[in-house]
């Protein structure tokens, strides 16, 4: 098959893109629903019970550094320097790993020590269910950046010609960060902080 | 033959519109149901005038450019009308524009609850019966709700279960039931009569058979009514009637830890319907079987048989546990007591 | 292609399959074409159990109070009836003609992403598989196609059935998102040269924006499929009352998919009378470009519209006001479609055979469909038409008399193209006149008796409602269609193989499919096409240039190679699906196998070029 293709992008840029936009009708719809039942049901526990707002914002300051992280992997592959790209690549990893283990770290403090359940509450259902379903996301990123680092450990396989799966990867990891500063914001400030909308 | 297509065409009309039948939506006997009506006949005219002159445009188009074989005609090669693309896309946002105009404002009309109501009735759907409260006058019944004639009537509508629909097609469109959303509706009726409503969600295995009655009154009917409903229970004398409020009340048969009746001390359940008066309603089981002896000792012998799923046949001690089952002579001992509650 | 070989510690051979052949070949294909008769075949047998659904409840409702089917069967046949016919049915048999057809018409040699095509169909057969096999496993689900909440909950529905729904579902989700990935990134992506957008066919053009608002809506569903699975799994609270939750959540998740998806149902239907309405009046399309922006305002205003669905729920007058208003206006664009299509026949000599008459059928029906729906807008009176048989009418004259009647023509018109024989013509208008009767004697009666109070879903109906002549004239008539479709699968069976020889062109038509050979090599074009204007291959027929010799021989073409990877992931699915309802050990191998199967498919080998 020829590899021209009628805009010049490759199909799996587009195929990511698109897959993109439908995962943000995803994760919007469960914004929507954390939204909706926000105050309703049993108050307590509730965001204000046990959010550790300072906490939370060290794990989405790792996360962002993360994606900062990520585009220097990226620029670095591209320029063809190979350490430089693997030791970036295992910062990214490292940081959304980190990330991820601040999210074990809080649900189960939430579940352990502040008893909240999925089951306990409205609040309990939505909020698992939207940071449960992102901590997925992540994990799947963090998978696959850690295959494809795994790959460049073998000789020329990651290169600066195969840098669109590294491309794929980035769009993909840039995605799930987004979708935590939305998270942070919607879920964590405006539960917390009076003069938010609640 | 063309006496044969007119009486056809006259009978096909009088079945379509069916002005006399229970349900009919065209039989208006409320200023609600009336407006509505009145919107549909705007829509329905014009959507048969769109409907004639398209289908004749496609009979036309069939019989003038159909291919004829042993014939030259080549097709006209024109790839489209500007302008009329424009018209057609105009004139039916013109006509919408105008039409929206009354549909808007019965919208609001219908939305707006009124400030003082005559009367107020909460009413809850179950599984698969309507209870009917008047919570100003300290009423509870089920399944036949009187109100009175040519008043407005606000209604709040919640369930403690599934969805269902409070529906009186000559009355007023339908409003969903539906839990914690507190909707309400209001209804009026301009003519005394029997009406008939019915469950317009799917709410379960018997929902084709939660239906209901609306009793309208003068003024003075549903005073007398109301008052009546408000006294206590019959106590009965006559043996069988004495023998059936004993099988009630007892703890055997747990009547009473479904159904309230009113003055007595055992029988203060709340999950049934409330039968202080069932004796006299018309009609048995949400408005499913008239209120016959027959028919209520069928009900209580197997209530399961006649309304699959329901909650009386899946929780009654007596059709749960073959132990407790009632035989026949206490069916029809029970029977004669409830239709002495009237 | 830039695939990153893996270096793993023990030997498996990841081999694609050389040259298979009989059913291997059928399993490890990525042939679009053979794909799409795949989806083809499996979703018309889907189809004919959804028939048989519908008998079933036409026959229970024949006369009052029948008791020929139990109730809570009946629950369970109107559910399965729709869910098999939105979901088993127009989806697939729409998927089978963008499989076989979009590559052909945009000049590709096959889509951007050959084994998630090959996934998509296997993991729609294993979708349909779950769902109906919940008829064998203790119950189908029993609550509506559309399982309005809380009766979905365990509290109200505590057997398996919902189960099936959900899960199924999901699977299905997963099968239809690829699919229209895969679409999307065709249709941008793999367009011959010359071939803008302006100038694709209004059967791709149809095909791509349904596409996009299949990506876009089906993760609303998925989200509440989603939620009510953690509901009846893990107790999570999304529907449950008691703990405060608004059943209306659920009802808005599921239109805001919902309205789209009726649009997803009805568009590529247009596309295809879109087709062949110019190709037998032998005359072009009448206003191209405002049947493209139609459809693409059509699709941007789907999205505006959804709480119409939704009038009796209590949301209040402002809500019932733009809503209304809303839904009014989608019309405007659906009657400028209808207009064109008129449009285009005029001033035509047109060919009416059993393409034309279902595509003529289709504009008849849908047009019935379309003026009800208005009449629906008006939410003040649609007070009294929600919920009854009103509605009822509506949807079957839009989605049979609309949709099916497309697919049907659909299925006529490329029938030659896709076998290289010609089917029955008189067993065709045969076939379209019973099923035409059928819709309408079945179909219009609804109308009176939804407004003569008669509700939906439900099992009987008292004999003093006077509901019981046109009930009984339905079921009647339910059955001439039933012989109608009888017509159409011994016509299917007889021409298939045995029919007269085709030829490449029998239509004379205008796109590029009908350049090709019927039916057309694996490689679908010698050389990519050049394309220079709208309705290319009619243009260049014209000026005499559409038979020009190749130089290029078949066996320098490289094409994608067959694969087991596919269809084995699409098996991880369904395990995995089976394993949340009976058993979370079974769930969590079924996803395993799921990751490693597509870890293999990511790493997959090429075998040497030289062995297609």
């Amino acid at each position: 098959m020829s590899d021209e293709t009628t805009t010049g992008l490759n199909n799996r840029k587009i195929l990511m893109w698109v897959f993109l936009g439908s995962d943000c009708m995803f994760f919007a719809s469960l914004i929507g629903t954390y939204l909706i039942y926000k105050g309703m049901g049993l108050p307590h526990p509730g965001p204000s019970d046990v959010f550790d707002i300072p906490t939370t914002s060290v794990s989405t300051f790792v996360l962002l550094m993360s994606s900062m992280s990520m585009v220097f992997a990226y620029a670095y592959l591209v320029r063809s320097n190979i350490k430089a790209f693997r030791i970036w690549m295992i910062s990214t990893i490292i940081m959304g790993a980190t990330f991820l283990g601040f999210q074990i770290f809080e649900f189960s403090e939430f579940y352990f020590h502040d008893h909240l359940s999925p089951q306990t509450n409205l609040f309990g259902t939505t909020f698992y269910a939207l940071t449960g379903t992102h901590g997925i996301h992540v994990t799947i990123g963090v998978v696959w950046l850690g295959i494809i680092f795994y790959s460049s450990l073998f000789r020329n396989t990651v290169s600066a010609k195969t840098n669109l799966d590294l491309d794929l990867a980035a769009l993909y990891w840039h995605f799930v960060d987004i979708v935590w500063i939305v998270i942070f914001a919607v879920v964590y400030l405006f539960g917390t902080f009076k003069g938010f909308p609640s | 033959m063309k006496k044969i297509i007119s009486l056809s065409i006259v009978f096909l009309l009088i079945v379509s519109c069916g002005k006399d039948l229970p349900m009919s939506t065209f039989d208006t006997y409320g200023p609600i149901a009336e407006e509505q009506a009145f919107l549909f006949s705007i829509i329905f005219w014009a959507g048969m005038v769109v409907l004639v002159a398209v289908e004749a445009a496609i009979i036309y188009i069939y019989f003038k450019y159909r291919r004829r074989k042993n014939s030259n005609r080549k097709a006209a090669q024109f790839h489209g009308n500007t302008k009329l693309e424009i018209l057609w896309t105009i004139l039916p946002v013109v006509f919408l524009a105008v039409v929206s105009v009354p549909v808007l404002s019965a919208i609001w009309n219908f939305g707006t609850m009124p400030e003082n109501p005559a009367v107020v009735v909460n009413v809850k759907g179950h599984q698969y019966w309507f209870e009917f409260e008047y919570p100003d006058l300290d009423v509870v019944t089920a399944n036949e709700l009187h109100i009175p004639v040519g008043k407005q009537v606000l209604i709040n509508l919640d369930s403690n279960n599934v969805l269902h629909s409070f529906w009186i097609p000559k009355i007023a469109g339908k409003t969903d039931i539906i839990p914690n959303q507190g909707n309400q509706m209001w209804i009026q009726a301009d003519h005394t009569g029997l009406y008939y409503g019915q469950c317009a969600e799917f709410c379960g295995e018997s929902h084709a058979l939660m239906r209901f009655r609306v009793i309208v009154d003068t003024d003075e009917d549903f005073a007398t009514w109301i008052d009546h409903q408000k006294t206590e229970a019959y106590v009965p004398n006559d043996p069988l009637e004495k023998e059936g409020y004993t099988i009630f009340m007892s703890a055997k048969a747990g009547c009473g830890g479904c159904h309230m009746i009113n003055g007595s001390k055992k029988a203060k359940g709340k999950i049934g319907p409330n039968l202080t008066h069932v004796g006299s309603r018309q009609h048995l089981a949400s408005g499913i079987m008239e209120n016959t002896q027959d028919n209520l000792r069928k009900w209580i012998k197997d209530p399961g048989k006649i309304k699959p799923g329901n909650i009386m046949a899946s929780q009654g001690a007596v059709y749960m546990d073959p132990n407790k089952a009632l035989t026949d002579s206490e069916v029809i001992a029970l029977a004669s007591y409830l239709q002495s509650l009237k | 292609m830039t695939t990153i070989p893996l270096k793993l510690p023990f030997k498996i051979d990841l081999s694609r399959p050389v040259n298979p052949t009989g059913i291997w070949d059928w399993i490890t294909t990525i042939d679009h074409k053979k794909i799409g008769v795949l989806y083809g075949v499996t979703a018309f047998l889907m189809f004919i159990t959804g028939g048989i659904e519908a008998l079933l409840i036409r026959t229970q409702l024949a006369g009052p109070e029948m008791k020929i089917i139990a109730p809570d069967v009946y629950n369970q046949l109107f559910t399965m009836h729709a869910t098999t016919m939105i979901f088993l049915g127009v989806m697939p048999l729409s998927a089978a003609f963008f499989n076989y057809i979009i590559p052909l018409q945009i000049g590709a040699r096959d889509v951007a992403f050959p084994r998630l095509n090959a996934f998509s169909y296997w993991t729609f057969l294993f979708g349909a598989l779950i769902m109906k096999s919940s008829w064998f496993l203790g119950g189908s689900p029993n609550a509506g196609w559309f399982g309005y909440a809380p009766i979905t909950t365990t509290t109200f529905n505590a057997g398996h059935g919902i189960d099936f729904w959900v899960v199924g579902l999901q699977v299905l989700g997963v099968a239809s998102l690829a699919a229209s990935f895969n679409f999307i990134v065709t249709i941008i992506n793999m367009r011959a040269p010359g071939m803008s957008f302006m100038r694709l066919p209004l059967f791709t053009w149809m095909t791509f924006i349904t596409a996009i608002l299949l990506v876009l809506a089906f993760p609303v569903i998925t989200v509440a499929l989603i939620e009510l699975m953690l509901d009846r799994t893990f107790d999570f609270n999304f529907f449950n009352t008691r703990a405060g939750a608004n059943p209306l959540l659920w009802q808005h998740l599921f239109w805001i998919f919902g309205h789209p998806e009726v649009y997803i149902l009805i568009l590529p239907a247009m596309g295809i009378v879109s087709e062949i309405l110019p190709t037998f009046s032998k005359k072009p399309i009448f206003g191209y470009a405002a049947m493209v922006l139609a459809a693409a305002f059509i699709a941007f205003m789907g999205w505006l519209v959804w709480s119409h669905h939704m009038f009796t729920t209590g949301l209040g007058p402002i809500a019932n006001s733009v809503f209304t208003i809303t839904t009014m206006l989608i019309a405007i664009p659906t009657g400028v479609k209808m207009f064109n299509w008129l449009g285009t026949m005029w001033g035509g000599n047109i060919e009416f055979n059993t393409p034309t008459l279902f595509s003529v059928g289709f504009l008849s029906m849908f047009l019935i469909g379309g003026i009800s729906g208005v009449m629906h807008s008006f939410s003040a009176s649609d007070y009294q038409q929600q919920d009854t048989y009103f509605i009822v009418a509506h949807i079957h004259y839009v989605l049979f008399g609309g949709a099916i009647f497309g697919i049907f023509a659909g299925i006529y018109y490329w029938f030659p193209k896709i076998t290289g024989r010609m089917y029955d013509e008189k067993m065709g208008k045969l076939n379209f006149w019973l099923m035409f009767i059928g819709q309408n004697l079945t179909f219009f009666p609804m109308h009176f008796i939804g407004m003569q109070g008669m509700p939906r879903r439900i099992f009987t109906y008292d004999a003093n409602m006077g509901w019981a002549f046109w009930n009984g004239v339905e079921t009647f008539s339910a059955y001439i269609i039933a012989f109608g479709v009888l017509f159409f699968i011994i016509n299917m069976l007889k021409s298939w193989g045995n029919g007269p020889k085709a030829g490449d062109d029998p239509w004379d038509a205008r796109t590029l499919e009908w350049s090709i050979s019927s039916p057309p090599p694996v490689y679908n074009f010698l050389d990519v096409p050049k394309v220079e204007a709208l309705d290319d291959f009619w243009v260049k027929k014209q000026k005499g240039l559409s038979k020009i010799k190749s130089k290029t021989k078949p066996k320098d073409i490289h094409l994608p190679q067959a694969s087991y990877w596919p269809m084995l992931a699409s098996l991880g699915l369904a395990i995995a699906g089976y394993g949340i309802i009976y058993n979370l050990v079974v769930c969590g191998l079924g996803i395993a196998m799921l990751l490693i199967t597509v870890c293999a498919w990511s790493f997959e080998p090429v075998n040497e070029p030289d062995a297609h």
